[in-house]
């Protein structure tokens, strides 16, 4: 079975979408990923999504549902590198994906996944 | 209106979705749609070939490529056997549910559009013509 | 409607370079602009002219220049005034090309039919027709040439007059001039959300000190794009609002919710640089 796989970078998962994904694959991303937040203990979860060029609301839900399932589990998810043209079309479609913090690119996020999880220490 | 080329996708499974995505795409590029009007359209019958999926027990897309000089355009038929929506006004409202998802399916995908129109027949199904103009 | 051409192939088919000669100086003693095209240029065209009439004439022996025989003529005659069109030419002047061919024909006419009266009339009306209908055909493609001409140089405007510049590194700003419609907003906003890929930047200051007035419609597309941005992991700042766009804004009911505004470019700046390097959270 196809899955999306899923690296780690210390105390960070990294996850990059590469192929437009049908329903079940994304549903699997979603159980894999709480999987691995639990038995690596991660911070954070970056997804890059540069390489897709739709994003329906079925994916916008699935990302928003990654996000909540990580902050109950202790991780902050950010998601890098969405595309104009996605982003336009989200808007038009009414998804604003609430709560979810994005960055520009792989760099940013896990600078921005850095920053929060070296507040949190402090906190 | 000329319709220059017709063809059908069957919506039967979630793996359909993604080839309704692919081929929408690939007929919009071939049209010269701008890249944003291009995932515009393709998110739209992302929308509505799932739609066809979940609450019509499946169905099919019929896509033309229209022609009316100087515009061109692209026509999706969404039609589907399913129960039908009994308020069609309803369901086209924002967070509008009966999946349990975010409920902006019918009318986020109108706004993705130029134009939408909803025949639906509680029991007999539903049929959702969309059109993209260039 | 279409009328027979008794005698013009075979007068043409005679004095083909007597007409090309007489016609070639008609237009350059007519002069005007004719200066801008090169005398070989023009005899090139005006020979192919001939050649072309002369075929499609002698095939079909009617005016009617809707017929397959005159296929090549009107590609040629086509291909004459889209030139035109492009190289600034007037509608008159480019339309001159086939009725300055008057002159000499009719001439020729003359003196081959001088003593058929009625065969005369009837010549010089077909051909009369004739050419009118070849005239009017380049004036046709002279109008669509210059529509097109128009359409890329308002394209090229619509560039020109959203240039997105880079203020520091990452910080990008947009100064919007001049009204703004729909659609020429949309356009701009794409402009500076993949510019914001292309440089990186986290920050981007859309200035509408030079918009005289927002619309509900404007003010929803600026939205938008703070939205969008937002999803792309960078924030818009919107600076410039001058009283009278607060006004509308307020009349209006527009609400700009979450979205920060300035009064002017170097609030925004500022803003822009305390914010830099500090990516946002959607919707908050």
């Amino acid at each position: 079975m196809d899955r999306i796989p899923i690296l780690r970078m210390g105390e960070f998962l990294l996850v990059t979408i590469q192929v437009d994904m049908h329903d079940q694959l994304a549903l699997t991303l979603q159980d894999d990923l709480t999987a691995q937040i639990t038995r690596t203990g991660a911070r954070g979860v970056l997804i890059d999504i540069s390489s897709l060029d739709v994003v329906d609301s079925f994916i916008g839900r699935m990302l928003g549902s990654i996000a909540s399932m990580a902050r109950l589990m202790n991780a902050e998810t950010v998601v890098v590198g969405m595309q104009p043209s996605v982003a336009i079309t989200l808007v038009e479609l009414g998804l604003t994906l609430h709560g979810i913090r994005t960055a520009l690119d792989v760099e940013k996020g896990m600078a921005l996944l850095r920053a929060s999880a070296a507040g949190r220490r402090r906190a | 209106m000329p319709v220059l080329k017709e063809e059908t996708v069957a919506i039967g499974s979630d793996a359909d979705v993604v080839l309704v995505r692919q081929l929408v795409r690939r007929r919009a590029q071939e049209l010269r749609f701008s890249l944003v009007d291009q995932t515009k359209l393709v998110t739209a019958a992302s929308e509505l070939a799932r739609n066809a999926l979940e609450h019509g027990r499946g169905g099919e897309m019929l896509l033309q490529v229209l022609q009316d000089p100087p515009r061109s355009g692209l026509r999706l038929v969404f039609a589907d056997q399913g129960p039908g929506i009994a308020n069609v006004e309803l369901a086209m409202k924002d967070g509008y549910t009966t999946g349990g998802g975010l409920g902006l399916g019918l009318g986020g995908a109108k706004r993705l559009v130029n134009e939408f129109a909803v025949e639906s027949t509680p029991g007999k199904g539903t049929r959702i013509t969309v059109t993209k103009w260039h | 409607m279409a009328v027979s051409l008794t005698h013009l192939p075979r007068i043409l088919e005679r004095h083909g370079d007597a007409l090309l000669a007489d016609w070639i100086r008609e237009q350059l003693q007519a002069k005007s602009r004719t200066g801008a095209i090169k005398e070989g240029e023009l005899r090139e065209q005006c020979a192919e002219f001939l050649r072309l009439l002369r075929e499609a004439t002698a095939k079909g022996g009617t005016s009617d220049v809707s017929r397959p025989e005159f296929e090549p003529l009107r590609e040629l005659l086509a291909n004459v005034s889209r030139s035109r069109g492009v190289q600034g030419f007037s509608p008159s002047e480019t339309a001159k090309f086939v009725f300055s061919f008057k002159r000499p024909l009719f001439m020729r006419l003359r003196e081959e039919l001088g003593r058929d009266a009625v065969a005369l009339a009837d010549e010089t009306w077909a051909v009369t027709e004739l050419l009118d209908e070849l005239g009017l055909l380049t004036t046709e493609t002279y109008q669509k040439t210059r529509e097109a001409v128009i359409a890329r140089q308002q394209e090229e405007m619509l560039e020109l007059s959203t240039p997105v510049v880079k203020l520091w590194d990452g910080i990008l700003a947009l100064p919007m001039i001049g009204t703004l419609d729909s659609n020429r907003t949309q356009v701009v906003m794409e402009t500076l959300l993949e510019k914001i890929v292309e440089t990186g930047s986290e920050v981007a200051i859309i200035d509408i000190t030079g918009v005289p007035t927002v619309d509900t419609l404007v003010a929803q597309h600026l939205m938008k794009t703070v939205a969008a941005a937002r999803l792309m992991g960078a924030e818009c700042i919107i600076s410039g609002i001058r009283p009278a766009i607060a006004q509308t804004i307020v009349h209006l009911a527009i609400d700009l919710g979450n979205v920060i505004t300035k009064a002017n470019l170097a609030d925004a700046f500022k803003t822009a640089l305390d914010k830099r390097g500090m990516a946002q959270v959607p919707g908050r």
